[in-house]
């Protein structure tokens, strides 16, 4: 009788599961849409930062709750800030164009389209036997903790057994902020150092 | 039920399409470099998706449980993550240095600018 209960909470848990997925699902794609329909940048911008939180919810529902901590952290928090500040230094109105949007529509569509016809022989949402769950995951499961130490088999992957990863992603890191540095240094430099052309330019 | 086995795919090639069409359509850097994360977190939805065991829990270990989702995606989509906001702040320093140097972020401008000056080297 307890068992038949519990089997039910687990039941009624995972339905619970499956709609709260779909509903921010469709919320995600409502922002999605909104954030590249708004011509106001400023308001894109923000719309984005809800789209960015509502995904971290869904992270949280699809269990990857370490990807949901980075998502609400890095992708609400940092991505906003620096739009932000791109959006300061470029103008917040995004300029209204006369163009034929059907080509770009049409590109679009026809990708999905073939991505659709591809997932027909993806495995279902959720199954335990699918070829990515059956390789290399269940060793990280049964032997993570044993070797390295660490109850959290995301972290244990990403620190030991994938650690030259986390470099790669270090450097990659690296060279952006570089990159970034460089761009924006050489801009501020050239129009210090050449104040009458700049005039020239803008008169 | 079909669809409902399918339908974080589609919401991930949705998700895809509109970051897609923003990319090509759009004449706004900026708009184009919203377009592209939201063609990134596309991909990171289908990774999480597959990670994802129907009935299973985070993949944190505990003796109360015993069916885990898949801890690999979480790890993969992590390092895409801030390997995204890497790119999107490259990006948006591009169309900092474009906007000081032609005045303008939208596309066309950019490209009447340069016809008119006679050095679009691409064209």
């Amino acid at each position: 009788m307890d068992e038949g209960a519990r089997q039910d909470a687990r039941q009624g848990r995972r339905a619970i599961d499956l709609y709260l997925n779909i509903i921010l699902l469709v919320f995600v794609a409502a922002t999605g849409i909104a954030a590249v329909w708004l011509r106001n940048l400023l308001a894109s911008a923000m719309v984005l930062g809800i789209y960015s939180l509502l995904m971290a919810g869904l992270w949280v529902v699809l269990d990857a709750v370490d990807v949901a901590f980075t998502e609400a952290a890095v992708g609400a928090g940092v991505t906003t800030v620096l739009m932000l500040l791109a959006i300061a230094l470029t103008g917040r109105e995004e300029k209204r164009v006369r163009t034929r949007p059907w080509l770009p529509l049409a590109v679009s569509l026809g990708a999905a389209g073939l991505l659709v016809y591809a997932t027909l022989g993806m495995p279902d949402f959720g199954a335990a036997d699918a070829p990515a769950q059956t390789h290399v995951a269940p060793y990280y499961l049964e032997r993570g903790e044993a070797e390295t130490g660490v109850p959290n088999v995301v972290t244990a992957v990403l620190a030991s057994y994938r650690g030259f990863d986390t470099l790669g992603e270090v450097t990659v890191i690296f060279t952006a902020g570089m990159g970034v540095l460089v761009l924006l240094g050489s801009a501020t430099r050239r129009r210090r150092k050449a104040p009458t052309s700049a005039k020239e330019d803008s008169a | 039920m079909d669809i409902l086995t399918h339908f974080n795919y589609w919401a991930a090639i949705a998700l895809a399409t509109i970051g897609l069409y923003a990319v090509v359509a759009r004449h706004n850097l900026i708009k184009k470099l919203i377009g592209l994360s939201l063609f990134q977190t596309a991909v990171f939805l289908l990774f999480i998706t597959i990670g994802k065991v129907t009935g299973g829990t985070a993949p944190i270990l505990d003796a109360a449980y015993s069916l885990y989702s898949n801890p690999l995606p979480h790890v993969l989509i992590l390092t895409a993550i801030v390997v995204s906001v890497s790119t999107l702040a490259v990006g948006l320093a591009l169309a900092i240095a474009i906007k000081r140097d032609y005045g303008t972020v939208e596309e066309d401008e950019i490209h009447d600018a340069d016809s008119a000056a006679g050095t679009g080297g691409e064209e």
